[in-house]
C-alpha cells in the first residue's frame, strides 16, 4: 500500500493512501472532535455524511476548511487542527447547532450522555452568538421509541443504522433547508411504519432526539403498591453492560451486584431471564429436532431452515418484510415472554398470588422488548405476561434514583426457582449464542451421546454473516448466523429463492446481538466495548457448572411438575406463539 | 426549403408563447394561405431570439426585418403590407431608446450588434422541431467528423486547445474534464447533461434546449465517443415542459436518422440518450446531488472526491457538463480550436450567454464574447438603465455571485476578473440595479432563495444561512445594530469556509459583496433606521402634505385598511399605526400630495 507523508499540528507522519485526516490525526494522538461521524470498526458500519462540519481543519493552500472525517490525506499536506481559523469555525458551527437546539439539558433524558452537550462543554461554549428561530416538531411516541425531533441535529446516524445496517428503511431525511429532518415518510408516526423497534437509532443518536419510552415511574409505583407482588427478570446481556453506567470498565460482569441492587429496589423476587432461555432451548431445540427429523426423513411438507425467534425486532421485521416466510421461524416465544407466561401461571400458583396482583418487570438490553411485551397475544384478559420491560439504562436510572451506591454493593444470588440457569442461557446475549446453546442440547437429545466439547468456536465472532457445519454424530447440520437485519435480509432472500443451504439459522437484530442492543449503555461508536461485553458473556458461561440447558434442575422440575414435556399441549399454549402478516 | 423566397420566423420560446405567439403563427400561416403564398413564403416557429423584453418577436428573412411586441391581430397587416406590398409595418418596428428612431432590421439594433452567437447560433434561426434544418446548418457535421477522422484523444486535445471552460458556473476546463473521465478505466461510463438550470432569472439552458436541442444531442454523442460512454442522460427540471417536448422530438428524429443508436454513421460507436426529470431543486444543479437525484435518491450533495469522473451515476465514471457548454462543442469541432480560442480573453475563451434582467431597457438573452465590458453589455446591448435612472450595481452569478458597482463597469468580463471583483460568472444571470434598489434588500432576496433551496444536509448552510437571513430581516426592519453588521460578516466567512457544497460555500457572497461595496446602506438602516433607496417598508412612512392635499378623498376611498381619515376638501391624514405601506394612496393621488418619508 502506498504511503502518504504529511504533517499534522507540526507532527510528521506516514499513513497509507486513502486514510482520512481524522484517522491520520488519531495515529499521532490528536483527537479531532466529531459529531455526525461514526465508525464501528470491524462491523463495516460507517456514518460519514460530512454534514455537521464540526471536524473542519485548516489545510495549507486549500481555499476552504476541510472536513477531517471525509477528506483523504495527500502527499505533503500540512494540516492544523487547532489554528485560529479552524477553531473559530468549529465553535461557530457548534454554536449554530446549539442555536437550533432546545436548552433543556437539565431535564433531558440524554443529559450527561449527550455528545452535543459534552462537545459544547469541551469547546468552552458559554454563549450562543447567533440566536434565532428554532425547529419545532410534534413528539412521536410509539410502544418503544420516542422521537423528539426538536433535538435532532441531522447527524444522520439513525438513518445509516435504519437503512444501511438494518435495511428497514423507515428513517430518512425529509424536507429541505432549515426544515430538513429525519423522519418516516410523510412524517407518519413510527408505530404506523414498518419500524421494528430494534432501537439501533436510539443506540447511536448523539442527542436526546431518540430515546426509549421511560417506564421507570410505573415500576416505582408498582414497587410501592403493597397489594402487588413485583418480580423481576434480567436478560443475559444486561449483566455484561450495566456496570458501564456506573463508570466500571466495559466487560465487567456485575451479575451479583445487579441482583443485590434489584433486591434493594424492593423487588419481591429477583429472577433470571436465563432460566427462560434454558426453557427456550428445550422448546426450540425440540422443535428443531422434530422438524429436522421429518425433513431428513424425506417429509416434503417440512420447511427448512428453522429460524430462531428470540428477538422481537427480528420477528416484526419478517412479519413486515417477509410475511410469506412466517411459518419458517420457530414458534417458540422469546425468553422474556416464556418467563412472563410461566411466572404468571406456575410461579403465581406456587406463591398463591393472583395473576392481576403479580407484576412482572423485565430488564432488557433492548427497546423492542417493550413492544413485544405489549403484543396482544402475550396477555390474558388484557393482563400482560410481562408488565414492564425496562432497558439496561432505565435500570441504572432506577438505581440512581434510589440512592444505591452500585459499586459498593455486595454480590448476591438470584431467587429460586426461576433464577437458576446454565451457561447455555447466558450466551443468549451475544450473536451466535442462541444457536450454540441449541446445539449443546439438540446434539445430546438427538444422538443420545454426551457432547465431546462445549465450546463451539466456529459459531462465535463478530462477522455479520457466519456459517458452520456441526457434525451430529454423522449427520452434518448446516448452521447460519446473522446479526444486523441487513445481514438477516440476505439469508431470507436466499430462503425465498430456495437457495438456502442451512438447517438452522440464528438471527439477532442488533449488531453484536443483545450485547449491542438498543437498550444498552451507549457505546458512543466504540466497538471495543461490544467486544468486551461479548468476552464477559463467554467467561460467565465458562464459569458455570452447568452449561447445557437440559441439565438445569429447575427446568427439569418445571416439566415434571407443570408442563409435562417439551412441545406438550400446555407448553404449546404457554410457550409458543404465531406470527402475523403485517405487509 | 430552397423554393421559399421569404421566411417569417415567429419566436417559439416559452416567453413569447406565453404572449400568444402560437396564435400569431396560426394567423400568419392562415393569411399566407389565404393569399395563396404558401409555396413562396414559409412561416416558421423558431427558438428564442433573446429579445424577450419586446416579445412576441417576428423576424422576416431575407431582409432581417425585426418586429417587436407583435400581437395575433397584427398578422394580417404584416402579410398584407410587408409580404404583399413590400412595405415595412412601421409601428411594429423596434424603437431605439437612445435615438428614439425606428430600426428597420436586426442587424442595426444595438441589442444584436455586439453579440457573438456560438451557443445560441441556431436559436431564433431554425425550426427546432425539424432535424433537417439543423443538419442544413452544419448540424451533425461535427459528430461525423469526429467519428470519421479523429480518435477520442484527438477530439479531447482539440477541446482542450480551444480553451472551453464549463458554462454552468464553475469554469472547469471542459477538455480536461473529458480527458479525466476518458482516462478512468470502466466497463460502463455515462455522459450527463446538466439542464437543471435554477439561478433566479436565468434561462439560457432552457432557450438552447427549446431553440436548438440537436446541438446538445450532437455534443453529448461526441462526448460519449471521447470518454467511452454509450449512454447519455439529460437531467432536466420538469418545469421546462417545452424544452422537454422539443428535446424528445429531437431525440426521436436523431434516432430515426441514425444519429443516435447503434453504429452511428456506420462507425462502431453506439450512443443513446435518456431524459431524467428533476423536481426543481436548485441544489440538484450540483453534480453529485444531480447524480443522486437521477439514481432516485434524495437530491443532496456528497463530499468530493470521489468526483463523478471516477464514481458518478450508479458508481460509474460520469462526465457532467452543462447545456451551454455542450452547445459550444459542435462549432469548435467544425471551425477549429484556434477559431474558438481567438474569441475572448487569455484565460476565458469564446462567448458567454447572459440573461440580462432588472432595471435595464433591453431585457433578454444575450451572447457576448468574453472580455466585453459590463458597460458595453449594460449600455450598448442593454440600452442603458430604464427611465433614465442612475445605475447602482449589477449582480452576476446568481445567488452565488456578488454585486458589482460602477467602479467595475469597465472590467472585461471573464471568469477570473469577476472573481477578482468579488463576484463570479455563475451560469449567467445578470441583474441590473438602479438607484431605487436597496442593497440590503437585494442581499436578503438572494438569501431567501438560498434558504429555500438549501438541502439542509450541512450545518452552516442549514442553520447559518437561516441566521444570516434573520439578521438581514432585522436590519431591514430598522431593528439591527452595528454588532449585527459584524455578525453578518463573521458568520458569512464561516459559512463559506465550512459548507459542504458550492451552494453553501457561495451563499453569503451577495451579503459580503454588498457589505464591501454598499456598507453605507447597511449603516443607514442600522444607525438612522432609514433605507436610502426607500424600499424597506418598515422604515418608510407615507405622509400627506397639508399644503398640497385638496381633500379630494381619493386616497381615503382607496386605502384598503382604512388608515386615512379627513373631511372633504380639507387635508387628510394617514394613521401610521394602521398603514400597511401598500403604496396605493401614493399611486392614486393626483396632486402629488403624498410623500415617502
Amino acid at each position: 500500500m502506498k504511503k502518504i507523508k504529511l504533517n499534522i499540528d507540526n507532527k510528521t507522519l506516514e499513513v497509507p493512501k486513502g486514510t482520512t485526516i481524522l484517522d491520520a490525526a488519531s495515529v499521532v494522538g490528536i483527537d479531532i472532535p466529531t459529531l455526525c461521524h461514526m465508525k464501528l470498526h470491524d462491523m463495516n458500519i460507517e456514518n460519514k455524511p460530512g454534514g455537521c462540519r464540526v471536524c473542519v481543519v485548516e489545510v495549507k493552500g486549500r481555499r476552504n476548511l476541510a472536513p477531517a472525517c471525509c477528506t483523504e490525506v495527500a502527499e505533503g499536506m500540512e494540516i492544523s487542527t487547532h489554528s485560529m481559523r479552524a477553531v473559530n469555525a468549529r465553535r461557530t458551527v457548534l454554536e449554530l447547532i446549539l442555536s437550533d437546539h432546545p436548552s433543556d439539558c437539565l431535564v433531558c433524558a440524554k443529559s450527561g450522555k449527550c455528545d452535543l452537550q459534552e462537545m459544547a462543554q469541551n469547546m468552552g461554549i458559554r454563549e450562543i452568538h447567533y440566536q434565532g428561530a428554532q425547529s419545532h416538531y410534534r413528539e412521536d411516541t410509539s410502544p418503544a421509541i420516542i422521537r423528539e425531533l426538536d433535538k435532532c441535529i441531522l447527524c444522520r446516524r439513525c438513518e445509516t443504522m435504519c437503512n444501511k445496517v438494518q435495511s428497514v428503511g423507515v428513517l430518512s431525511t425529509i424536507n429541505r433547508g432549515f426544515e430538513a429532518v429525519v423522519s418516516p415518510a410523510f412524517e407518519m408516526n413510527l408505530d404506523h411504519s414498518v419500524c421494528t423497534y430494534c432501537g439501533q437509532c436510539v443506540a447511536v443518536c448523539p442527542t436526546g432526539a431518540l430515546t426509549e419510552v421511560d417506564e421507570t415511574g410505573a415500576v416505582i409505583r408498582a414497587l410501592s403498591d403493597p397489594s402487588k407482588t413485583v418480580i423481576v427478570q434480567t436478560a443475559p446481556a444486561v449483566r455484561a453492560a450495566l456496570g458501564e453506567e456506573f463508570e466500571m470498565e466495559a466487560g465487567t460482569l456485575v451479575t451479583g451486584k445487579m441482583v443485590s441492587a434489584l433486591r434493594r429496589l424492593g423487588f419481591d423476587y429477583v429472577f433470571d431471564t436465563d432460566f427462560a432461555a434454558d426453557l427456550t432451548i428445550m422448546e426450540e431445540g425440540t422443535e428443531l429436532l422434530n422438524r429436522l427429523g421429518k425433513y431428513l426423513g424425506g417429509d416434503k411438507n417440512v420447511k427448512m431452515p428453522i429460524l430462531t425467534s428470540c428477538c422481537p425486532a427480528w420477528v416484526k421485521f419478517f412479519e413486515h418484510q417477509f410475511p410469506e416466510l412466517k411459518d419458517i421461524p420457530s414458534t417458540a416465544r422469546s425468553p422474556q415472554q416464556m418467563f412472563g407466561a410461566i411466572a404468571k401461571t406456575y410461579f403465581a400458583d406456587k406463591i398463591e398470588v393472583k395473576r392481576e396482583n403479580l407484576v412482572v418487570v423485565s430488564i432488557m438490553p433492548c427497546v423492542a422488548k417493550k413492544y413485544e411485551s405489549s403484543r396482544d397475544e402475550f396477555a390474558v384478559n388484557g393482563n400482560p405476561d410481562v408488565d414492564y420491560a425496562l432497558t439496561t439504562r432505565e435500570l441504572a436510572s432506577l438505581i440512581n434514583i434510589s440512592n444505591i451506591d452500585f459499586k459498593s454493593l455486595p454480590e448476591e444470588d438470584f431467587d429460586q426457582p426461576l433464577g437458576e440457569s446454565t451457561g447455555a442461557a447466558v450466551i443468549f446475549g451475544t450473536t451466535g449464542g442462541v444457536i450454540e446453546a441449541a446445539v449443546r442440547t439438540a446434539y445430546e437429545i438427538q444422538t443420545g451421546k454426551s457432547l465431546p466439547r462445549l465450546d463451539f468456536e466456529e459459531l462465535r465472532g463478530m462477522e455479520g454473516l457466519r456459517k458452520a457445519t456441526i457434525d451430529f454424530d454423522g449427520t452434518p447440520i448446516n448452521i447460519g448466523i446473522a446479526h444486523g437485519l441487513g445481514n438477516a435480509r440476505q439469508l431470507l432472500e436466499q430462503i425465498k429463492a430456495g437457495e438456502s443451504e442451512f438447517h438452522a439459522i440464528e438471527i439477532m437484530s442488533c449488531p453484536g446481538g443483545c450485547i449491542g442492543g438498543g437498550g444498552q449503555p451507549y457505546h458512543h461508536g466504540d466497538v471495543e466495548i461490544l467486544k468486551k461485553r461479548q468476552k464477559a458473556i463467554y467467561s460467565e458461561d465458562k464459569n458455570k457448572t452447568l452449561r447445557k440447558s437440559h441439565e438445569n434442575p429447575h427446568i427439569q422440575k418445571l416439566y415434571e411438575e407443570f408442563l409435562g414435556a417439551p412441545m406438550s399441549e400446555k407448553a404449546h399454549h404457554l410457550l409458543h406463539t404465531k406470527y402475523f402478516d403485517r405487509s | 426549403m430552397a423554393e421559399f423566397n421569404t421566411h417569417i420566423l415567429v419566436c417559439g420560446g416559452t416567453g413569447c408563447k406565453a404572449s400568444q405567439a402560437d396564435l400569431l403563427k396560426t394567423n400568419l400561416t392562415k393569411r399566407i394561405i389565404d393569399h395563396g403564398l404558401h409555396e413562396q413564403v414559409q412561416v416558421l416557429q423558431t427558438g428564442c431570439f433573446g429579445f424577450c423584453e419586446k416579445g412576441p418577436i417576428v423576424k422576416i428573412q431575407p431582409d432581417n426585418t425585426f418586429y417587436v411586441s407583435v400581437e395575433p391581430e397584427d398578422a394580417n397587416e404584416i402579410v398584407d403590407e410587408h409580404i404583399l406590398k413590400g412595405r415595412k409595418v412601421e409601428r411594429l418596428l423596434y424603437k431605439d431608446p437612445k435615438t428614439e428612431e425606428k430600426v428597420g432590421d436586426s442587424k442595426h439594433m444595438d441589442f444584436y450588434k455586439k453579440q457573438v452567437r456560438i451557443a445560441l447560433r441556431n436559436c431564433g434561426f431554425i425550426n427546432p422541431e425539424n432535424i433537417e434544418e439543423y443538419i442544413g446548418n452544419d448540424g451533425y457535421a461535427a459528430l461525423g467528423k469526429c467519428l470519421e477522422s479523429y480518435s477520442p484523444k484527438e477530439v479531447i486535445d482539440l477541446i482542450k486547445k480551444s480553451g472551453l471552460r464549463g458554462r454552468g458556473g464553475g469554469g472547469f476546463p471542459t477538455g480536461l474534464k473529458w480527458e479525466i473521465t476518458h482516462n478512468v478505466a470502466g466497463d460502463e461510463k455515462f455522459v450527463v447533461c446538466n439542464a437543471d438550470e435554477g439561478d433566479p432569472g436565468a434561462f439560457m439552458d432552457r432557450s438552447i434546449l427549446e431553440g436548438d436541442p440537436h446541438s446538445v444531442i450532437e455534443a453529448m454523442a461526441i462526448c460519449g465517443y471521447c470518454i467511452g460512454a454509450s449512454k447519455g442522460l439529460v437531467y432536466i427540471r420538469a418545469e421546462y415542459p417545452l424544452a422537454i417536448q422539443r428535446l424528445k422530438i429531437a431525440l426521436e428524429q436523431a434516432k430515426e436518422y441514425g444519429l443516435l443508436g447503434p453504429e452511428i454513421l456506420g462507425s462502431a460507436f453506439n450512443f443513446e440518450i435518456e431524459i431524467r426529470y428533476g423536481a426543481g431543486a436548485f441544489v440538484c444543479g450540483e453534480e453529485t446531488a444531480l447524480i443522486h437525484s437521477m439514481e432516485g435518491k434524495r437530491g443532496e450533495p456528497t463530499f468530493k472526491p470521489p468526483f463523478p469522473s471516477e464514481s458518478g451515476y450508479m458508481g460509474k465514471p460520469t462526465n457532467v457538463n452543462n447545456v451551454e457548454t455542450f452547445a459550444n462543442i459542435p462549432p469548435i469541432i467544425n471551425k477549429g480550436a484556434d477559431w474558438f480560442a481567438s474569441i475572448g480573453t487569455e484565460k476565458s475563451k469564446g462567448t458567454k450567454v447572459f440573461a440580462l434582467a432588472g432595471k435595464i431597457n433591453n431585457v433578454g438573452l444575450i451572447e457576448v464574447p468574453m472580455g466585453i465590458t459590463l458597460r458595453e453589455v449594460i449600455y450598448d446591448i442593454g440600452g442603458g438603465i430604464k427611465d433614465g435612472k442612475e445605475f447602482k450595481a449589477v449582480q452576476t452569478g446568481g445567488p452565488s455571485g456578488g454585486c458589482l458597482t460602477i467602479d467595475f463597469l469597465d472590467t472585461p468580463i471573464d471568469y477570473d476578473n469577476l472573481i477578482a471583483a468579488g463576484s463570479m460568472m455563475g451560469s449567467g444571470g445578470m441583474i441590473v440595479m438602479d438607484e431605487d434598489d436597496c442593497m440590503v434588500s437585494i442581499a436578503k432576496f438572494y438569501l431567501e432563495f438560498t434558504l429555500d433551496e438549501s438541502c439542509g444536509k450541512c450545518t452552516p448552510c442549514r442553520i447559518g444561512n437561516k441566521r444570516l437571513h434573520e439578521i438581514l430581516v432585522k436590519i431591514t426592519e430598522g431593528k439591527g445594530t452595528s454588532e449585527d453588521i459584524d455578525k453578518l460578516r463573521m458568520l458569512s466567512h464561516v459559512i463559506k469556509d465550512t459548507s459542504l457544497c458550492g451552494l453553501g460555500q457561495t451563499s453569503p457572497n451577495p451579503i459580503l459583496s454588498t457589505l464591501d461595496n454598499f456598507l453605507h446602506e447597511y449603516e443607514a438602516h442600522v444607525e438612522h433606521q432609514s433605507c436610502p433607496a426607500g424600499q424597506c417598508k418598515a422604515l418608510m412612512q407615507y405622509v400627506i402634505e397639508d399644503e398640497k392635499c385638496t381633500g379630494c378623498t381619493l386616497c381615503f376611498r382607496n386605502c384598503p385598511v382604512g388608515a386615512i381619515s379627513g373631511e372633504k376638501r380639507s387635508p387628510h391624514y394617514i394613521d401610521q399605526k394602521l398603514c400597511i405601506k401598500c403604496g396605493v394612496c401614493f399611486e392614486k393621488c393626483k396632486f402629488d400630495a403624498i410623500k415617502i418619508a
